[in-house]
Formats: C-alpha cells, sequence, structure tokens
C-alpha cells in the first residue's frame, strides 16, 4: 500500500516567548519542528505500513529549509521524501497550497491513501487536506482517530463534536488526522544517520508545470489586509489575601458586569 | 430573479436539528447586510428542510434555500459539497458564512476550491468595507498573538468559517417570516464513495462540550494530582460550566484528552473562562484567549496567564476553587 503524508514545518510554539511591550512574537532563534498534527499522520502511516507492507513517502511544500522537516520524517521511518519548493510558490494561500501539493501527489504513482494532519498549529486553517482532495477528485473525511484496511476501501473512525462516526471509504482516500490517534515512534539510529544522507528531490514549476495564476501569491484569493496586535486587556484588576475576601470581591464584580 | 446581492448562512443541520452557531451566524448577518445593503439569505440541504425555516426566519434570514435530496440526510462531504457549490455557482451570493464545526470546517474548504472562492478560517470579527465591497475578516494568527484582517478582493464568493460563541444571538422580535426557495440539485452524477456505517454520541462523564459552553473551568498543572481534578469537576457542576484542561494534565494522563484546551487541543470562546493552576504556556493561551472574560486563579504572581486575565487571584486554588464554589452555590439559592 502506497501512503503520502503531507507535513508542514512550523515553527515550535512551546519555545516561542511574546514581547509584551510591543505583543510581537520573539521568533529569534526558536526551532522548527514537524507540525504535531502531522506527527500523527505520519504515525497513522507507519502503522498501515508495519501491518500491510508498501511505502511511505511524506511531501512538504516550504522554503528550502523545509528539507530538515522531511529528514525528520524519514528517520522517524518515512520511505521517501519530496520537498515542494520553489520561489514562485511563496505567498500561498490555502487555495494556492492545495493546488500545488496536489500536483506533486499526481506525479506519485498508484497512491491508496493520502494522510494530513488535522491542521497546523501556526496557521490553523484545517483547509490544504480538503482542498487537496477535491483537486485531486478522491473522498476526504476529516478528524480521523483510526483506520483499517477493508479490501478495496478503508475503514475511519471520525471523532465529531459529541463521539464518533465510522465510515467506509473507497481506495484512493484522504484522510485529516487527529491527535487522539497515536503517539509518534521514536527515531531509530539507523534510520536517524540514513536520514541525513538521505536524497531529497525538489520539485518546483519545472517539475509540476502549474498553470501559472494557480501558485503563488497570484494564485491565492486571500490576501492579508492588516496585521495587528490583540486588544490588551484594560481594566485588569488582580487580587490576594483571604479566598473569602477575594471571591466576594470577585463575585461582586461580576454581578456588576452582569456575567452573573 | 432577485438583483440584489446576497449574503449566505451555511445552515447547519444534523439529524434535522439546527447548529446553534446558525443563529448567531444570521445575527451578525443581519448586522453585515444593514451596512452592505445585501439580502440575509441561508442555504439548507437536508432530506426536508420545510420545518426549519422558520427558525432561520426568526434570526433575520429573509430567504431560505432549501436543497431536499434523500442524500442530504446526513452530513456527507462528496453530496453536501457538490450541492451548495452548485447552488453558488448558479446564484453567485457576495458572500458565504460557515460555523467552525468539524461539518463546516470540511465542508467550507472543499466548496471553497470547487468555486474558486477565497476562505478564511477561525474568524472572530466580521465587518464590511462599504467604500471598497470587502468583507473584512478578521481572526488570530500564530496562537493569537497577532490579529490578522483577511481579505478577498478579486474573488466571489467571500467565504468565512466561524467559531462558535464569537457572535452573540440576535433573535427578531418581529419575524415577518421569509420565503422557501426549494433548489432542486442533481446529484446522480456523484459517485457514491464513502458511507457512514455508524454514528455514536459519547455523553462521556457529563461533561458539556467545550466548544459550545458559556463557562468554562479549566485546571493546569497546579491540581497537583489527577484525583484533584474533582475539585475542578464540582465547581463546574455548581457553575454549569464545561471543564477544561492544560496540555501538560492531559500529557500526564490526569485527565482524556477531550478536555484539552489549546493550540494542540481545542479553541473555545465562552463568556467566562476560569483558568485554575494553569501558568499560561502560549499554546494554552492560543486556545482560550479569545474567551469574553478570563478568570485566572494561580499561585505564582508571574504566571504569564494574569497577562491575559481580566480577573487575577493569587492563591492556592485548593483553596479558593471550594470557596468559589460555596458563594456560588449560595448565590444561586
Amino acid at each position: 500500500m502506497n501512503i503520502v503524508v503531507c507535513i508542514k514545518q512550523v515553527p515550535d510554539s512551546d519555545k516561542v516567548t511574546i514581547d509584551r511591550e510591543t505583543n510581537r512574537l520573539n521568533r529569534a532563534g526558536v526551532p522548527s519542528i514537524i507540525n504535531p498534527f502531522d506527527e500523527n499522520a505520519l504515525e497513522m502511516a507507519l502503522q498501515l505500513k508495519d501491518e500491510h507492507g508498501g511505502k511511505v513517502t511524506v511531501i512538504s511544500m516550504g522554503p528550502p529549509q523545509a528539507e530538515e522537516a522531511l529528514r525528520t520524517a524519514l528517520s522517524h521511518g518515512a520511505d521517501d521524501a519530496i520537498l515542494v519548493s520553489d520561489r514562485k510558490f511563496g505567498g500561498a494561500d490555502t487555495w494556492a497550497t492545495s493546488y500545488t501539493i496536489s500536483l506533486a501527489i499526481k506525479k506519485l504513482e498508484d497512491v491508496d491513501l493520502i494522510l494530513f494532519g488535522k491542521q497546523a498549529i501556526d496557521g490553523d486553517t484545517a483547509q490544504v487536506g480538503p482542498g487537496v482532495a477535491h483537486f485531486l477528485d478522491i473522498p476526504m473525511l476529516t478528524y480521523a482517530k483510526g483506520v483499517e484496511v477493508t479490501g478495496d476501501t478503508f475503514k475511519v473512525n471520525k471523532v465529531t463534536e459529541d463521539g464518533y462516526e465510522i465510515w467506509d471509504v473507497d481506495k484512493p482516500a484522504a484522510l485529516t488526522v487527529v491527535k487522539e490517534a497515536n503517539d509518534l515512534r521514536m527515531p531509530s539510529l539507523k534510520k536517524k544517520m540514513a536520514a541525513k544522507k538521505a536524497e531529497i528531490p525538489t520539485w518546483g514549476v519545472e517539475e509540476l508545470q502549474p498553470e501559472e495564476g494557480n501558485i503563488g501569491l497570484a494564485g491565492s484569493p486571500t490576501k492579508v489586509s492588516k496585521v495587528f496586535a490583540p486588544p490588551v486587556k484594560l481594566n485588569k484588576e488582580i487580587l490576594s489575601g483571604e479566598p473569602a475576601e477575594m471571591i466576594t470581591e470577585l463575585i461582586g464584580k461580576l454581578k456588576e458586569q452582569h456575567v452573573l | 430573479m432577485s438583483t440584489t446581492k446576497e449574503l449566505w448562512v451555511y445552515a447547519e443541520q444534523r439529524e434535522g436539528k439546527i447548529a446553534g452557531v446558525v443563529q448567531e451566524l444570521l445575527s451578525q448577518g443581519q448586522v453585515l447586510c444593514e451596512k452592505s445593503g445585501y439580502t440575509l439569505c441561508a442555504v439548507l440541504p437536508s432530506a426536508s428542510g420545510a420545518e426549519l425555516c422558520q427558525e432561520l426566519y426568526n434570526f433575520g434570514a429573509k430567504k431560505v434555500y432549501t436543497i431536499d435530496d434523500p442524500k442530504l440526510a446526513d452530513y456527507q462531504n462528496d453530496y453536501y459539497s457538490r450541492a451548495v457549490a452548485q447552488l453558488i455557482n448558479e446564484k453567485k451570493p457576495e458572500i458565504v458564512l460557515y460555523g467552525a464545526t468539524t461539518i463546516g470546517r470540511s465542508l467550507a474548504p472543499t466548496v471553497a476550491v470547487m468555486v474558486d472562492a477565497g476562505l478564511t478560517a477561525d474568524c472572530t470579527e466580521l465587518d464590511f468595507d462599504v467604500e471598497e465591497g470587502n468583507l473584512l475578516q478578521t481572526r488570530p494568527a500564530f496562537g493569537g498573538n497577532i490579529m490578522a484582517t483577511i481579505i478577498c478582493p478579486n474573488h466571489r464568493p467571500q467565504m468565512a468559517t466561524v467559531r462558535s460563541n464569537v457572535f452573540k444571538k440576535t433573535k427578531l422580535s418581529d419575524s415577518e417570516g421569509g420565503e422557501q426557495i426549494q433548489y432542486d440539485v442533481d446529484l446522480s452524477g456523484v459517485p457514491e464513495r464513502m458511507r457512514r456505517l455508524e454514528s455514536v454520541h459519547e455523553a462521556d462523564d457529563n461533561t458539556i462540550d467545550l466548544n459550545a459552553a458559556q463557562f468554562i473551568v479549566s485546571g493546569g498543572r497546579g491540581v497537583g494530582k489527577p484525583e484533584n481534578f474533582k475539585v475542578i469537576y464540582d465547581f463546574a457542576a455548581e457553575m454549569g460550566a464545561a471543564v477544561g484542561a492544560s496540555r501538560a494534565t492531559v500529557d500526564a494522563g490526569w485527565i482524556s484528552h477531550h478536555h484539552q484546551v489549546g493550540q494542540t487541543g481545542k479553541t473555545v470562546c465562552p463568556v467566562v473562562y476560569i483558568a485554575c493552576g494553569i501558568s499560561g504556556a502560549i499554546q494554552h493561551l492560543a486556545g482560550m484567549q479569545s474567551s469574553d472574560m478570563i478568570i485566572a486563579i494561580n499561585k505564582d504572581p508571574d504566571a504569564p496567564i494574569f497577562d491575559v486575565a481580566d480577573f487575577g487571584l493569587i492563591g492556592d486554588l485548593h483553596e479558593i476553587v471550594p470557596e468559589f464554589q460555596k458563594q456560588i452555590a449560595a448565590f444561586k439559592a
């Protein structure tokens, strides 16, 4: 079975701090990591491979340094990696990103399953998985926490707001994967060594032959109009002292503000 | 054929019940339509929508496009996206809003690529630029530390998903009703590629859904040990609140991941969020800082949670929380 896992390199949010004077992020020196939800997609792929054999290919679209995330994925057990990168892809929103990644997947043969993390922690859009699935014209289920192979179909456990659903979905299919699916296995030393030396091809405009108007900034319907710091809390009140007194004061304020 | 431009709200239904976020979207739709002069409409794919229209009129919809088809009884991404995309291509609305639910976040991105629309995820503010005719879609970026306003100048419709509890519900006191327009969509050409076999509602440990909750009480590492989460549960029960948790407590196995609030958990925006023994790592703040009011209880006066709090109580949660619960009980009595 051939599985493609799409991963994104993101800044490690646990290491990011905020400058409270400017309300800006201190990004300098913050390490990059594989988007945490994409780790769950990767582990789901590796488990399917353990059980059914086949190949796991990781794809990442991003700047050249996204290669690092791909090497990390190889060290955890992925077989192949492809970097989708070109200056002309820069500034892509989720529409243009979905289109571009779908072209890369179309170049691969006999793909049975395409996995994504449920969303990326930097953009939080959760839009690229469904977008890619549509461009590839394959069925898509979001928020998968489990998958079984049943002949020519997959049996998928999908999380909902108040429970779960079981779906039967034809091959090839696309899934976005939630955190509760699994935990990514540790990398092995042997694979780490191999990952360092692995050849990772870069596919750009020349390899993917996209329609010019569909990529990068020009192919993106949405534009960022402005960026600003979130409004600061003006009437912050800090209470200390005896619990009973603090709570009496707090409840008084909550009543005043009609929260209670 | 009406020539006025239209703003649509996707009327999400499950098992014949309209999702709460739809009322919120229609309420904000009223505001946007007043500014833009657009007509507020709802689009309702289901097995049979007639009975649900009144609720949509009550929140300001002038027209409801019902798309009735047995295949649309329950959400199925292929059928629903095809139905909504066909209607969009035919009627050409200016704006389409969706709730950022598990359904909305599957449907909207699929429809967006089908109809070449821009889509902005998880908006927390929506406004209308009268001069340019653009929807101003504001959303938190990078864990809520930066706000970004997104526009979609050259593509129509402009589409957005919006979280629950962001907009207040405004029910019309004098709804004149509206017009139901049945739209017949041909789904015969859509291949049947996925089938729902089972749908299970888990009423797990009597919890209230975090996404829909008005009040949330959350516990962090300061709770101390798994047994102590009882303090949080008891207080939440008294408040009628949902129970949240920090990643540290979930990773430590003190509470199930269903409760995790934060960047890798759930994003919530209740009326009041009470953080108990949570230090306020950026990844937690990302999930809760758009709450209307934040009350933080922590021993450490320098904890970053106090930066985002409206009310900060410095002290031991094991003393403060039971006191809070006692006084709330007294208040209710």
